[in-house]
């Protein structure tokens, strides 16, 4: 599996499904991030963006979590077939 | 065991001490709600010192009639705390916090629609050694989701006692109580295996914890844990230091993993989160495939690019019509009320200082904020019932956009909308937002947002700025939006300044959870609304009683000699005399002694200017009809013979009422909020500095331009 089909979740487009490949080790929000189950081997789907285009609503172990693109840029995802 | 373990224990000996237990879970899972249900009206609120996180103490009653003392721990998805909110709960259920002793039990609330998440907590509560009851919460949505599970399951597995519940309806309450007064309640069965990358570095932590910081045994393993879980120690230790002998442990095992490229947080996060996959298969099926669920169908429309700005402009306006309107005839119930009492008491009383006291300080002054509260309590109910419905957290996603322009996030999209009503109501919402800096920047900016006290020196200011009755309806609410702009616009510079300079820090995250729609528990909400009145009335109220009375005595003494008019009582009073040491600092601005006896009388509330400038210039005025005061107002002198209400003054005057800090309450609660007197002091500097400065601004610039 080459790292070249990951792409960021920002890019991720809408109603599709991604499996979380990679993240930041540092940082406050990653830590909160990997807390709440977003952990590499996750799968999510990319729920809607905000009116304004930021931030982003993704479905992960079945519940709805919104975080920025400023955030969702940093992690990458294998979008799902 | 033949029965499953709550049912055949027995109840905790008459002379036990009293147990104590901690309720704690995510947010939105109904934490609240079964707080509620336990302790009903036996609860205590106040506040953790040090800190203003609110600390809610209750008492539930076993089925035998023996109390149990309930402490609600704010909620939080793990122990690695970000805000002070959350490190309360690791801190109270570490033992750290030295005014609450350590919980002897442990109450887990989880989400039963959601229990791989919920479940990450109790993992890490489990570690702490306490004797824990599990309680699923909302069974019936999960069902409703599809979902089967197995409870007896759980708990074999777990090796403490589940409980099935539905709080909202009381249903699974006895079996809970019946659970919580068991004398002897069993430690976790559940083996968890720290990944072997980590194992030796837990033990050493926790040996570290033992001896140099003497920690209890049981719980160095779960603060060695916490360590390693968040990176930022000095976080994780919070009010308690690390002996450096711990610390250098710490270190040595960090840079090891860093040059072995381990991510140990990563790992321990992931191995949990294993160990909490492999529960959830044998407990949790998913029976029924179901199609999308309600929330989904609501947020379709509720988060839409376009239906959403719709949905949520309603929502506001549906608020803001309700306060300006359902409070109307209580306000004016009270207000009649409040007034006739005086009247009685005024005839009962022969006339003299001790009848005026009571009469015109303490009646007015517990009448002024009394006629305040039907707008505060509707309020209040509907950012509680925001909150249950699960609304609250759509505006924030939908404003989070917007708030960020100014370094915001969405949270402090409700807490400034309030203050459009009442800055105290909004300032208290404000305890959602996590950072504590982006927590006091809405703080600091709230009050800028026009409440509705300012409304009557608006409207007064406008009938005598544009008098006549066929002025087009247009000019006096496009002045009054203007105002509300001007305000609007103020809060969001100084957000923006502020995050800049004094309170810069990271950029505010936006990593919030939508929960699913729910029906609101309208006693949750009731309970709250009243909670955060008895606030208000409590900070507010003696506030303003005291402020009222010395505001009466600097009007009432010295005395006028006999058969003065109030008027010139006023004129020559303690108050008077203020207006006149003012005047030099308020002349650049275009207003006399007399506005500045107003501007003075106006820390009781800021509409009471216009009542006091009905003194001042002696004319009868009520709320309804404005025109003979501003008949007085406009025929009002200079000594020179220049007018002193003129068009530009007016105009000042509003400038000065949008930016000023004129109102003692909010300077109560936002002391109260930030816990000292240095923020509402900068607040009310940097408010009224501001209003001074614009309004000398526009007023020597509009005598420039020849107004």
């Amino acid at each position: 599996m080459a790292t070249a089909s990951f792409i960021s979740l920002s890019q991720l487009p809408v109603g599709a499904s991604a499996i979380l490949r990679d993240f930041p080790k540092a940082g406050t929000a990653f830590l909160r991030l990997r807390e709440m189950g977003l952990l590499a081997g996750t799968s999510l789907t990319l729920v809607r963006t905000a009116p304004m285009g930021d931030p982003i609503e993704i479905k992960v172990r079945g519940y709805h979590l919104t975080l920025r693109k400023s955030e969702a840029d940093h992690i990458m995802v294998e979008p799902s077939a | 065991m033949a029965l499953p373990a709550h049912i055949s224990a027995t109840a905790a000996g008459a002379n036990s001490r009293q147990p104590v237990y901690a309720l704690v879970g995510n947010p939105n899972c109904g934490k609240s709600t079964l707080f509620n249900a336990l302790t009903g009206l036996k609860q205590k609120v106040g506040n953790y010192p040090g800190v203003t996180v609110e600390k809610k103490v209750g008492t539930a009653y076993s089925q035998h009639g023996q109390p149990i003392t309930v402490i609600d721990l704010p909620g939080t998805y793990s122990l690695a705390a970000r805000s002070p909110d959350e490190a309360v709960t690791r801190d109270v259920l570490l033992g750290r916090r030295a005014d609450t002793a350590q919980p002897d039990r442990i109450l887990c609330i989880v989400d039963a629609t959601n229990l791989e998440r919920n479940l990450y907590l109790v993992h890490q509560i489990l570690d702490l050694g306490r004797p824990v009851i599990l309680v699923l919460n909302m069974m019936d949505l999960a069902t409703r989701a599809g979902l089967e599970i197995r409870v007896d399951q759980l708990e074999k597995l777990l090796g403490i006692p589940v409980i099935a519940c539905e709080a909202l309806y009381q249903r699974g309450l006895i079996e809970l109580k019946l659970a919580m007064s068991r004398a002897d309640l069993p430690l976790a069965r559940h083996a968890w295996t720290v990944p072997a990358a980590i194992a030796p570095a837990v033990s050493e932590i926790a040996a570290a914890l033992v001896e140099g910081d003497r920690k209890s045994p049981l719980v160095a393993r779960a603060e060695a844990l916490l360590l390693l879980t968040d990176q930022d120690s000095v976080r994780v230790a919070g009010s308690t230091p690390l002996s450096p002998r711990t610390t250098e442990i710490l270190r040595a095992w960090q840079s090891r993993w860093t040059q072995e490229g381990t991510d140990w947080a990563g790992t321990l996060v992931s191995s949990r989160y294993d160990a909490i996959g492999a529960l959830a298969a044998e407990v949790v099926q998913l029976r029924t495939e179901v199609g999308p669920s309600a929330s989904d169908k609501i947020d379709a429309i509720a988060t839409h690019a376009l239906w959403g700005w719709v949905v949520l402009g309603a929502v506001m306006t549906l608020l803001f019509f309700s306060i300006f309107t359902l409070a109307e005839t209580p306000m004016n119930w009270i207000d009649g009320h409040v007034a006739a009492l005086s009247d009685t008491i005024k005839s009962a009383m022969s006339p003299g200082d001790l009848r005026d006291l009571i009469t015109d300080g303490a009646i007015g002054g517990v009448g002024g904020v009394l006629v305040f509260l039907p707008q505060i309590l509707i309020l209040f109910f509907f950012i509680g019932l925001l909150e249950s419905t699960g609304y609250m957290a759509r505006a924030a996603f939908i404003m989070d956009r917007l708030m960020s322009r100014v370094g915001l996030n969405g949270k402090s999209f409700i807490p400034m909308l309030s203050s459009y009503a009442c800055a105290i109501p909004g300032i208290m919402a404000t305890r959602t937002i996590e950072d504590p800096k982006d927590r006091l920047v809405t703080i600091l900016v709230a009050p800028l947002m026009s409440c509705s006290a300012r409304l009557p020196v608006y409207l007064l200011m406008i009938a005598a700025l544009v008098p006549g009755e066929r002025v087009p309806v247009f000019t006096k609410v496009g002045i009054m939006l203007f105002m509300y702009g001007l305000g609007t616009a103020g809060a969001f510079f100084f957000a923006w300044l502020f995050k800049r300079t004094l309170l810069k820090g990271e950029p505010p995250l936006m990593i919030m959870e939508l929960p699913p729609y729910r029906l609101p528990g309208f006693k949750d909400v009731a309970l709250h609304m009243l909670e955060r009145a008895w606030i208000f009335v409590r900070r507010a109220g003696t506030v303003i009683l005291g402020i009222s009375i010395i505001l009466w005595f600097l009007s009432a003494y010295p005395k006028a000699p006999e058969g003065a008019t109030p008027t010139a009582q006023l004129a020559q009073s303690f108050a008077g005399r203020a207006g006149h040491a003012i005047e030099p600092l308020i002349k650049p601005i275009g207003f006399d002694w007399q506005i500045g006896i107003g501007l003075i009388s106006s820390f009781a509330a800021r509409e009471v200017f216009v009542s006091t400038m009905g003194v001042v210039f002696n004319a009868e005025s009520s709320a309804e009809n404005t025109a003979p005061l501003r008949t007085a107002l406009l025929s009002a002198k200079w000594p020179d013979g220049r007018a002193l209400f003129t068009p530009l003054v007016c105009f000042t005057l509003m400038i000065f009422y949008v930016f000023a800090m004129q109102c003692m309450s909010t300077i109560a609660v936002v002391k109260r909020e930030t816990n000292g007197w240095k923020w509402p002091i900068f607040q009310t500097l940097y408010m009224t500095g501001t209003a001074w400065i614009l309004s000398f601004m526009v007023y020597q610039g509009g005598r420039a331009l020849g107004f």
